[in-house]
């Protein structure tokens, strides 16, 4: 230890970084200039970058906001964005032709969605469930109009079905299968007898009444939200299912939702539409006719659905076999397991995908222009066909545009969100 | 309590449902005849409501003069043809449609995701710019304000008149854009341009075999030789002194202007410009993101292991990365393909006339045979879509790791 001369005991304060790692330059130089390939596309990607904003700034941020019509527009300064048109026509973009003095009752049922999810992505508000369940109800009545008591009666037919399940299993000690059975005919029994009669009477004593809106009148945003949206809830448990059924024993139930997903999936949306609104009647009793956005959710979310049972499907393929046989091994039932431990680990695993599905159905919304209904792709031709605004197209579709991006990255961003909130990191 | 004898189990009803070894059996008994009676329910309702309007399911309407232009073909059609003729021409433009736009949207998407994984911060920017915009705008307004783009701001034919004209051609006045479609020369085949022909086919081939040559070389004694320019000249070299040889048989029309419209040339509508451009920009985001991932999806450990055998950047991509990422790459981007197949559907917002265009639209309103002309449809888009999963299915047998 003697030869040792010197041993340093402090230790000495660290060098700052180099000039060239640490700051702009450094960054620039890392980021940018790294090589001579990296110059070159540095170079040409301000270069396009300048391309397109020497245009697009001047044309957009002198945009006029107030002409009458396109010619005014031209005749002030036909190099910029004549925006006027949306000044003029955004509630049409966005409500369609919906009565003007009823817009309170799409903005309230907005505004209540975002309510009724709280309780589906939060954990805390997981109470307010039932107002989730009872949100469809009141987002049919405000929007359509007409009286409460019809909605009303089709809640209550499975708050009384229900009823009659639990009755059965719990005071009659009946089996499961029985008190389904039981549940059925009851509500087979109140949707007969009992609804009618209840909803005239109610209607006659306590009338509850909006201005009914009809379909036809839909139009804009508005439009693609109801349809978007709908198709989104309904098609996610029909998804579940069908999802289940692919991957089920049972071969007879696996090949019909096989044959069910692989029709769906192998033709455009665009011929379901079609089907929605020339075909339809033709499948259903002679006489039957109903609404035409009804008839189009239902093909809607009959494609996604098929489109979402691949996604989980995909999830469930993911989960190893362990997972079923540890949860049979502890003596769950089929649902149960399904239920308890497949179900939550098999969608954490498809989030992204849903949410693909998701924000492409809200995309093919637009697609309902084409059999006539006035989304804003199809209003932006409506709009075009005035004499005032003939010929205005950037304007439009910028805006339109704009929406739909704002809706779709907002979604991809919130999956991104919950990818990483769900994230357990013991895979 | 011990008797030799297991109590006989009686069969009882409840035991369909309560029992496993039954159950399964009821339940799928039970989903058939539900199956069967919607089925049932729904052919019943079509016969009577057929019966009603006084209808019946016949598709001899295939064989009748279809009495309509169609302005985009690639066999011959007057309004003469039949409608299972026209309903042909619409499956070609579809097939043609898909065709371009799954090659450029391949050559655009693999160039994105790549990009968008460069080091480069700006370009890496850029991209991931590119990838959200087009992936998050549907694609109808996509094609719409492509077609929009394509017929406002390009010049009327008749610009281009006149001693001093407004707009002028492109590419040696070769190429003219107009409001109304691209006009490029067409060549013309003269004598001796079959010679032509077979000298490129022969120097195809040559190229395959000198390929598959280099590659025993380099497996034998590993030596590399420079496989892409020998390539490159065994492609172009014979061709080009065959055709001084032959005395330049091929020969270009270029486009001109007539009257208020050009002449001659290949004449391409801005409908199925607008729509093959839309698409394949729209799906080229979704492959860029395919590609990307797909990248991403081979483990760090197999770059710096292929480094530290002493090869090439270059060389690591092509040898070690692609081969493994394509296994993750190429089954969703076959779907995609099969995507952009469908929504070329939209063709209808740009008038172009496709499958859905003419036998889903003029035939089926002027025939007034939804029915069939639906079915035809579905038919039709099922079969290319069956066929596509097909592939994906022995692509994925036959290049999944074996033993796994």
């Amino acid at each position: 230890m003697a030869n040792i001369s010197f041993v340093r005991e402090k230790s000495i304060p660290q060098l700052p970084p180099p000039i060239s790692e640490s700051n702009t330059i450094g960054w620039v130089r890392k980021n940018l200039f790294s090589n001579w390939l990296s110059t070159l596309l540095t170079i040409l990607s301000l270069y396009f970058v300048y391309i397109c904003l020497r245009d697009f700034i001047p044309w957009a941020y002198g945009g006029i906001w107030s002409a009458g019509s396109l010619r005014e527009c031209l005749d002030t300064n036909p190099d910029v964005a004549c925006f006027s048109v949306i000044g003029a026509r955004w509630k049409q973009l966005l409500f369609g032709f919906y009565p003007s003095e009823e817009y309170w009752r799409p903005i309230l049922t907005f505004i209540l969605l975002f309510v009724s999810v709280t309780p589906i992505f939060s954990q805390r508000f997981a109470k307010y469930f039932w107002f989730s369940l009872i949100y469809p109800g009141i987002a049919i009545w405000l929007l359509w109009g007409g009286s409460i008591w019809p909605v009303c009666s089709i809640y209550l037919t499975f708050v009384f079905s229900g009823l009659g399940f639990y009755i059965a299993k719990n005071q009659f000690k009946l089996s499961s299968g029985m008190s389904l059975m039981v549940a059925i005919i009851s509500l087979i029994v109140f949707y007969l007898f009992i609804a009618n009669p209840f909803v005239a009477l109610f209607g006659y004593i306590l009338p509850i009444n909006l201005v009914v809106v009809e379909s036809s009148q839909f139009g804009g945003f508005l439009l693609s939200m109801i349809v978007g949206f709908s198709g989104i809830a309904a098609s996610f448990p029909i998804g579940v299912l069908l999802a289940l059924g692919r991957q089920s024993d049972l071969p007879l139930v696996k090949m019909i939702c096989v044959g069910f997903i692989e029709f769906i999936r192998g033709v455009p949306l665009i011929t379901l539409l079609f089907v929605a609104s020339v075909l339809l009647n033709y499948f259903l009793p002679p006489g039957t006719s109903f609404d035409i956005i009804v008839r189009v959710i239902i093909m809607v979310t009959i494609f996604s659905a098929a489109y979402m049972a691949e996604v989980i499907r995909g999830g469930l393929a993911a989960l190893p076999v362990g997972q079923h046989e540890a949860s049979a091994a502890l003596g769950l039932s089929y649902w149960q397991s399904q239920r308890l431990i497949i179900m939550p680990q098999a969608l954490k695993i498809s989030i992204p995908g849903i949410v693909n599905t998701f924000i492409g159905l809200f995309k093919d919304t637009t697609l309902v222009s084409i059999i006539s209904l006035l989304d804003p792709v199809g209003l932006a031709s409506l709009i075009r066909a005035d004499q005032k605004w003939n010929g205005i197209y950037w304007e439009l579709y910028v805006a339109i545009g704009l929406m739909f991006f704002v809706c779709c990255f907002g979604m991809s961003q919130y999956s991104q969100y919950l990818e990483r909130k769900l994230k357990t990191d013991n895979s | 309590m011990s008797s030799g004898k297991l109590p006989v189990e009686r069969f009882r009803l409840g035991m369909l449902l309560g029992d496993t070894r039954y159950r399964s059996t009821t339940v799928q008994v039970i989903a058939f005849i539900i199956f069967v009676a919607v089925v049932f329910w729904l052919v019943d309702n079509t016969v009577k409501n057929l019966a009603l309007l006084g209808k019946d399911v016949d598709f001899s309407f295939l064989w009748m003069r279809a009495g309509y232009d169609i302005n985009q073909r690639l066999i011959p059609y007057t309004n003469d043809s039949t409608h299972g003729r026209a309903a042909l021409v619409g499956i070609l433009n579809t097939l043609l449609v898909a065709f371009i736009g799954c090659i450029i949207a391949t050559i655009i998407g693999v160039f994105v995701g790549i990009l968008r994984l460069s080091k480069n911060w700006i370009v890496a920017k850029l991209m991931a710019v590119y990838i959200e915009g087009f992936r998050n705008i549907p694609v109808l307004l996509w094609i719409v304000m492509i077609f929009a783009l394509l017929t406002e701001f390009t010049p009327a034919p008749k610009a281009f008149r006149g001693a001093n004209p407004e707009a002028s051609m492109i590419w040696f006045e070769s190429t003219a854009i107009t409001n109304r479609g691209t006009y490029f020369p067409s060549p013309i085949w003269g004598d001796g341009s079959i010679y032509l022909i077979l000298t490129f086919l022969i120097s195809l081939i040559a190229i395959f075999f000198f390929r598959r040559y280099a590659k025993a070389l380099q497996e034998e004694t590993g030596k590399g030789l420079p496989k892409f320019w020998i390539s490159f000249g065994l492609l172009l070299i014979p061709s080009i002194l065959i055709y001084f040889f032959l005395g330049a048989p091929v020969t270009l029309e270029y486009p001109y202007l007539k009257g208020f419209n050009f002449k001659d040339g290949i004449y391409i509508r801005n409908s199925l410009i607008a729509l093959t451009l839309a698409l394949s920009l729209y799906t080229s985001a979704f492959i860029g993101e395919i590609v990307r991932s797909g990248i991403l999806a081979i483990s760090k450990g197999q770059t710096e292991a292929a480094s530290s055998l002493g090869l090439r950047p270059g060389r690591i991509m092509s040898l070690i990365i692609l081969p493994q990422a394509l296994r993750v790459i190429v089954p969703p981007m076959i779907s995609n393909y099969l995507n952009l197949t469908k929504n070329s559907s939209l063709a209808i917002a740009v008038g172009y006339m496709d499958v859905r265009g003419t036998l889903g639209g003029i035939t089926l309103n002027q025939t007034g045979r939804e029915l069939e002309a639906m079915l035809l449809l579905m038919g039709f888009y099922l079969c290319v879509s069956l066929l596509v999963s097909a592939i994906i299915n022995y692509f994925n047998r036959s290049f999944q790791i074996k033993g796994l």
